[in-house]
């Protein structure tokens, strides 16, 4: 039993925390691509930036001594992500909107994204310097160990609160955009949006209301994204930067476009991020006992190294372009 | 157009003049030498988006590879290495790797024995696990043993002239481009851009963690240079300082003739029926297609013409620092830079992007000292009303030239969206 407890820890639990992450950020991206049609790089700093807005809101809290019973992270998430969706509106209203009237190609607007990326990491470096930071600084992260010896297992269960937190307001978040999709009059618009644009329009659907709800929601989930990630780890300028490109592979391999498919995608790749450094031997050991001499488990049985571990999710994106660029979901190929 | 240009080199010629006076003549000659390099980068840039419309995002990854080819030609031979049985170690890793491709090339052909469909899937599946663990089997011992000190530490280089190191750095990024653009080509433009980072990655990644090769992150230092070394003029009875500037005076020359060759060829491909037949089907591929223009091998071939020129570039910025650091590669001073420098110089225009490439890159040099000046008189002054002095100004200022790079491409893209030299689209007949 050991070993299947270790592999829940290992593999299990690290997986789905990644995987709620990515797929949170990358619902963001496939809603951005859906409706405007543009692959949107600065989603990390909307992530970055999220994360940030959150951890001064916490401090403020921590200094006007509020004391919260969860982690204040979760706490401040509500006023951050409506702050992050007033970023996301502005930015749009800055950047991409002039470049939209002027009729810009699509690839036009992803560069201007990168510009809008350089800016924001650039101001946030510039506030917060490179170093990093942590939300647990005035309050301690719990961590909770389930003894696991009844069953035969001499290792614990390992969570911390902010990752039950963290899986618990993902599958709600995604509960509440499954039913704003389907059942709200705006999710329908948006989805018919995503499919045709000019059909959307003729239909007498508010495009531009429709594409407002498009960077709210998007800038929403991306700070809450940016915030679990910095809970789970530490807050750092280049955060989201390092993972926007497992990111975006969630969302190909889910289809871009597709809500539910980023979420699919962002677990996939989670888990086979965790899967493919996962040492194999600690599961396997038990076998060395019936295998003979010369078929012994060598110490370390993983599939890539571990400073491989990005580069796995770079693998499976370019090999899902190669075999099915649409994504397991029929995505957008416009 | 050309009275346009004139202004805007007049322009950037006064811009170096006065860095030279403010920062003193060492920094200058410096940034010029690597700004030749970029100059070289941003044009195969310029070739692959410019005249093919080829949106390649994984510059970092060609750059990387020209320095490690460098690094291997130039760098001084690694006795220990060749002693030990590394060599031999190493010949098994590539006789399994030759195996596991032949596997998984058979898998690939084994519709011709009647088996397809499904069948022939999880076969291909079967045969790249096979291949790949057979080579790890191989490889992992063979690195460990010349990681180790009986192995020599890493291969070390083959001694050979820095230029051969530039031409082979050409040659790998060619290979590595044709293998990419083989894989990727098909795809349409953002995807493209995702799946070419995607693979400067894993490029920045193998290169980064095979200390074998290229010893990772203990970085190789320090790289001969193709001419004369400023130890070499002190040697002969110069003084420190002249000494410095002669030495950096001949790489430049060497820099510039490398440029002015490649600007002259190219300027030429451009003007000639080959240029006219990739702007046709950069600007209308379908209609290029029923011309009789065979679209996916042209451009797979301007998309290695293209990356020649980034591993030449990336090579003589590593032979010229001296020393090759894969964690000092970042996808925003080697990807989005570059971009920027073709997009504000203007795309499809070799004289602009090579514009762009000396401008950006002053631009990003002289933002850090600049924003340091700013912040320190900022700084005066807010203690003067006694608000007391920014903290950190150093780290803080280092920051801005990030800040300015994208503010620099967000005003080109509204406000002069075909760049500062544009394309000059002639109409014929």
């Amino acid at each position: 039993m050991t070993e299947l407890v270790f592999f829940t820890n290992q593999v299990i639990i690290s997986g789905l925390v990644l995987g709620c992450i990515y797929a949170l950020g990358a619902i963001g991206i496939t809603l951005i691509f859906g409706i405007l049609r543009f692959a949107h790089f600065a989603h990390s700093e909307l992530m970055t930036g999220g994360a940030f807005v959150a951890f001064l809101l916490a401090s403020a809290f921590a200094a006007w001594g509020i004391v919260t019973p969860i982690p204040t992270g979760f706490v401040v998430l509500p006023i951050a992500m409506v702050l992050a969706a007033i970023l996301a509106l502005g930015i749009d209203k800055g950047f991409y909107a002039p470049l939209r009237k002027r009729g810009a190609k699509p690839v036009t607007l992803l560069i201007a994204s990168i510009g809008v990326t350089l800016m924001i990491q650039g101001l946030i470096r510039l506030f917060f310097g490179a170093g990093s930071y942590s939300f647990f600084e005035n309050e301690p992260k719990e961590v909770f160990r389930f003894d696991l010896a009844s069953i035969g297992s001499t290792r614990p269960l390992v969570i911390t609160e902010p990752q039950i937190l963290m899986i618990l307001v993902t599958f709600v978040s995604v509960l509440a955009l499954h039913f704003f999709l389907t059942r709200s009059r705006l999710g329908k618009a948006m989805r018919a949006m995503a499919d045709n644009a000019d059909l959307a329009q003729v239909s007498g659907i508010n495009t531009a209301l429709v594409v407002r709800v498009t960077w709210i929601i998007a800038g929403a989930l991306g700070c809450m994204a940016g915030t679990m990630l910095a809970l789970d780890v530490t807050l750092k300028p280049d955060l989201a930067f390092n993972i926007i490109l497992p990111i975006f592979a969630a969302a190909i391999v889910g289809g871009l476009g597709q809500a539910y498919g980023a979420i699919a995608g962002g677990l996939l790749i989670g888990f086979a991020e965790t899967l493919a450094v996962f040492n194999w031997t600690m599961v396997l050991r038990p076998l060395n006992a019936i295998l003979p001499d010369w078929m012994q488990l060598p110490p370390t049985l993983a599939l890539v190294p571990t400073e491989y571990k990005l580069t796995v999710a770079f693998v499976i994106l370019v090999v899902t372009l190669l075999v099915r660029p649409t994504g397991i979901f029929k995505g957008a190929s416009s | 157009m050309i009275q346009r240009s004139l202004t805007l080199f007049g322009g950037l010629f006064v811009l170096i003049l006065l860095v030279g006076w403010v920062m003193g003549l060492p920094f200058t000659s410096s940034r010029l030498v690597e700004a030749a390099a970029y100059a070289l980068i941003a044009l195969g840039l310029n070739i692959q988006w410019g005249y093919g419309g080829l949106f390649n995002f994984g510059i970092m990854g060609f750059l990387m590879v020209g320095g490690a080819a460098v690094t291997f030609i130039s760098f001084p031979v690694n006795p220990a290495f060749w002693a030990g049985e590394g060599p031999a170690m190493l010949g098994k890793a590539l006789l399994a790797f030759a195996v596991g491709a032949l596997i998984v090339l058979a898998a690939r052909k084994s519709d011709r024995i009647g088996i397809s469909g499904k069948w022939k899937t999880a076969l291909t599946v079967i045969a790249w696990f096979v291949g790949y663990c057979l080579y790890r089997s191989q490889i992992d011992p063979a690195a460990a043993y010349i990681e180790s000190a009986a192995g020599g530490g890493w291969v070390g280089g083959l001694g050979g002239h820095p230029v051969l190191g530039w031409i082979f750095g050409g040659i790998l990024a060619a290979g590595i481009a044709y293998i990419v653009g083989k894989i990727c080509l098909g795809l349409r433009t953002d995807y493209l851009a995702i799946a070419t980072i995607g693979i400067s990655e894993i490029i920045r990644a193998l290169i980064k963690n095979m200390d074998w090769l290229t010893r990772g992150t203990l970085t190789v230092s320090p790289i001969p240079w193709p001419t004369p070394l400023p130890q070499a003029f002190q040697a002969d009875g110069m003084d420190g300082y002249s000494a410095l500037l002669s030495a950096r005076a001949g790489y430049l020359l060497l820099a510039i003739i490398v440029l002015a060759l490649v600007m002259w060829l190219i300027s030429r491909a451009y003007a000639g029926p080959w240029g006219r037949m990739m702007r046709a089907i950069r600007d209308n591929h379908i209609a290029a297609t029923s011309m009789g223009k065979n679209v996916t091998a042209r451009q797979l071939e301007i998309f290695v013409f293209g990356s020649v020129l980034m591993g030449i570039g990336g090579a003589m910025l590593v032979s010229f620092v001296q020393i090759f650091d894969p964690s000092s590669y970042q996808p925003i001073n080697h990807t989005f830079l570059i971009w920027v420098m073709v997009i504000v110089g203007g795309a499809g225009n070799n004289w602009g992007a090579l514009f762009g490439a000396i401008l950006l890159w002053l631009i990003w040099v002289i933002s850090e000292p600049l924003s340091k000046a700013v912040f320190d008189f900022v700084s005066s002054w807010s203690t003067q009303f006694g608000w007391g002095a920014i903290p950190e100004i150093e780290a803080r200022s280092a920051q801005m030239r990030v800040f300015v790079l994208g503010l620099v491409i967000t005003i080109a893209l509204r406000f002069a969206p075909r760049g500062l030299i544009p394309e000059v689209v002639k109409r014929e007949g």
